[in-house]
């Protein structure tokens, strides 16, 4: 086992890069750090839609959440592979497309932490801001966002986790992250599948679990205890 | 334009639902939904108990067994399903003796493989619905069953469950959601469910939308089963003041 470490450790980290494309692990994060940092002013969005009075904006937006909440992650990244090509008419490599599935799946998990977050301040905060004189989307954006938002990060944090875990499935469309080189390894090693895919394991639960980690941290830290949850 | 125009015409035909709604490639969608419902149904009913096992244990007074407990729920929730796929179904079977290996390739090892993976991944998942689902019924009621002459079990089993089974049910059903939704990465190991027949469908007839919205109409319809019979619950069974 050291001594498959010791031969493919690099290649794990970074896939064939600086002679080939970026890959392995680099891949991994740069892909989920990227599909949350871009899910989330779409799902900021999405979220406040949610919540609005008003409701030509309110429906529409239930509807496509409740949609896409139904539905599998890999058939969003099965839906972009084949329908990316048609709407922008030129062929789209492996990391936008996991990169469009990930941040249309992640905005509509993110809209029902910002609705949470939202939701869980009291409804007095809004009408005060409101008979203060402000309008409706001020009193959002300077009064309900800024706290509710503060509420949100433990959940934010987590819901990077669970990005990173769904990057894993760039794996089906030959997206090499580290999933991919995995499989890769093992296949040049052949004789060594289980240890493989144990450091593989391995890799995925010191990421994850040291960052829920810091989400339970920063939870206890900011809310003590009063935070929010929302079923995943 | 020109590229554009020439896509679109070679990669979406008219829609043509006819296609997905009778004949060979209907009945290989079916057979998928088929497999991907029995893989839903198998493993739910596998993962039940042991999820509670694994929420027991949590609670239990005896540290190593909370430790135990705790290992098995974070070694598991922390990796993606994939990976528990690949690691079951090509690294696992090698560490399996003779004759279980035999049987298993004498069966369908892929959808084995899968429903272990399944199985594993929802349970540490249920068991975490599970415990908050006790924990929420108030101490006393444990302090009172054991001063009754109870034993640990005995008072899980007649006092707290009962109550925390009300808790439990609604999380629980939305845990059933993502496992319909995990089974779908089966595919990547060739178990022939509902995602994998989608794409043998797409590479055979190149009728991808077709294909692709039997299998999301497919996976909604049962998603919305699923969350209407939380929602029924919850307004039935809703959890009473304590």
């Amino acid at each position: 086992m050291i001594e498959l470490i010791d031969t493919y450790w690099l290649f794990f980290l970074v896939g064939q890069y600086p002679n080939g494309p970026l890959g392995g692990l680099s891949l991994t994060l740069i892909l989920a750090s990227l599909g949350l940092v871009l899910a989330l002013p779409l799902g900021l969005l999405l979220g406040i839609a949610r919540v609005s009075p008003f409701a030509a904006l309110r429906w529409p937006v239930t509807a496509v959440i409740f949609v896409v909440r139904g539905t599998p992650l890999l058939m969003v990244v099965f839906w972009a592979y084949f329908s990316l090509p048609v709407l922008t008419g030129h062929k789209t490599d492996q990391f936008t497309t996991m990169l469009v599935a990930l941040v249309v799946f992640d905005a509509v998990y993110l809209a029902e932490i910002v609705r949470a977050g939202i939701k869980s301040l009291p409804a007095g905060q809004m009408e005060c801001a409101r008979s203060l004189g402000l309008s409706w989307l001020g009193a959002m954006r300077l009064v309900v966002l800024p706290q509710a938002l503060r509420h949100m990060l433990p959940s934010l944090v987590n819901q990077f986790v669970s990005t990173i875990k769904e990057t894993s499935l760039g794996y089906i469309i030959g997206l090499t992250e580290v999933s991919f080189i995995a499989a890769q390894i093992n296949t040049q090693v052949f004789t060594m599948p289980m240890q493989v895919y144990l450091i593989l394991g391995l890799t995925y639960f010191t990421l994850c679990f040291g960052l829920s980690r810091f989400a339970y941290w920063l939870d206890r830290r900011f809310n003590r205890g009063a935070s929010i949850r929302v079923a995943a | 334009m020109l590229p554009n125009r020439a896509a679109r015409q070679s990669c979406m035909p008219d829609f043509d639902p006819a296609l997905v709604l009778a004949g060979p490639y209907h009945d290989l969608l079916v057979s998928g939904l088929k497999l991907s419902l029995q893989l839903l149904a198998i493993t739910f009913v596998l993962s039940l108990p042991l999820a509670t096992i694994v929420a027991l244990l949590r609670l239990s007074p005896l540290r190593a067994l909370r430790w135990f407990g705790c290992a098995y729920v974070e070694s598991i929730r922390n990796v993606p399903l994939l990976a528990h796929m690949l690691f079951w179904y090509f690294g696992a079977p090698e560490l399996y003796p003779e004759s279980v290996k035999h049987w298993l390739y004498a069966m369908n090892i892929e959808a084995i493989s899968a429903v272990i993976a399944l199985t594993l991944y929802t349970s540490a998942f249920m068991s975490e619905d599970i415990r908050s689902g006790i924990r929420a019924v108030p101490a006393v009621q444990f302090e009172a069953g054991r001063a009754m002459g109870f034993g640990f079990l005995a008072t899980m089993r007649l006092v707290i469950l009962p109550q925390a089974t009300r808790v439990t049910v609604p999380p629980l059903i939305s845990q059933t959601l993502n496992l319909w939704k995990g089974t779908s990465i089966a595919t990547v190991i060739g178990v022939s469910e509902l995602m994998y027949q989608a794409a043998q469908v797409e590479s055979a007839s190149f009728r991808s939308f077709e294909a692709f919205v039997f299998a999301t109409l497919a996976y909604l319809s049962v998603s919305l089963l699923i969350t209407g019979a939380a929602s029924w619950y919850q307004h039935r069974y809703p959890v009473r003041p304590t």
